[in-house]
């Protein structure tokens, strides 16, 4: 009974949130990355007259280097929180949290803080996407001959 | 016009991951990988293709375009010599990603000190 009630108090309290506005900013936040992505890559395709493949490379590049730097400065923290998945979801996610990771552990030495954690956020991306892309690409060349 | 389409399906992912997030208790790191995974997964019958193709970069900016792009380089060196093509093309059109993404977390690591 004492365990209901505190629980009951602790639901009251939690702050609420705001699941429409989050998806909302969520959206409107990634389709801007997404602009400036088609922005960045039709600027590098015009002005270095490079093939589009090249200016997507030149472009993600970019894109890296721009939340690597933000999240270095101090203030890309604040906008992760604020737009939650529209950044974290974009290739900028995966820098910032490299960045972060090996800005954060730097203290606990070179080689056993920041050699061991920089993958610690962004290494379950890198892992699960070699696996699955070495499942299918099994699945592809000998069950679809290749495609 | 491929503005607007870069907009929306970049959001759309994006949305899609922020309802997950509020709705359950997954992390951000389970979202990412699940989207790696479905990117991949896309790339049978080059159906992420013809999005990239359709879209612009609004489809090569989420972290979908990731796991297609391991899948599509390691298919490529895999039709050219074999099977063993999986392993020495998979990192083909990532590396530049991977590659800046370690450099240049190490060297803003190096002049930059943690905020709280």
């Amino acid at each position: 009974m004492e365990k209901r009630l505190y629980e009951k108090i602790v639901m009251n309290h939690r702050p609420k949130e705001h699941r429409l506005r989050n998806a909302i900013t969520a959206f409107i936040v990634g389709g801007i990355v997404g602009v400036i992505g088609e922005g960045l890559l039709e600027l590098y395709t015009y002005y270095l007259n490079v093939s589009s493949s090249d200016a997507a490379v030149f472009m993600m590049v970019t894109l890296i280097f721009l939340a690597s730097l933000f999240t270095a400065l101090g203030f890309f923290d604040k906008w992760v929180n604020f737009a939650r998945c529209g950044l974290i979801v974009p290739i900028t996610g995966f820098a910032h949290s490299m960045t972060s990771a090996a800005i954060e552990f730097k203290k606990e030495g070179y080689v056993t803080g920041l050699g061991a954690n920089i993958f610690k956020l962004a290494g379950t991306v890198i892992l699960y996407g070699i696996v699955s892309s070495y499942i299918f690409g099994i699945i592809r060349y000998f069950v679809l001959g290749g495609v | 016009m491929i503005y607007l389409y870069s907009f929306l399906f970049a959001g759309l992912i994006c949305l899609i991951g922020q309802v997950i997030l509020d709705n359950t208790k997954l992390t951000p790191g389970h979202i990412t990988s699940m989207f790696v995974v479905a990117g991949s997964f896309l790339d049978i019958f080059s159906v992420y293709d013809k999005i990239v193709q359709f879209v612009g970069a609004g489809a090569l900016v989420p972290i979908t375009s990731f796991g297609h792009l391991l899948t599509h380089g390691a298919m490529m060196k895999a039709n050219d010599v074999g099977f063993i093509g999986i392993a020495m093309g998979m990192f083909d059109f990532t590396a530049s990603g991977i590659t800046s993404a370690i450099f240049f977390a190490f060297i803003f690591s190096l002049f930059f000190k943690p905020k709280d």
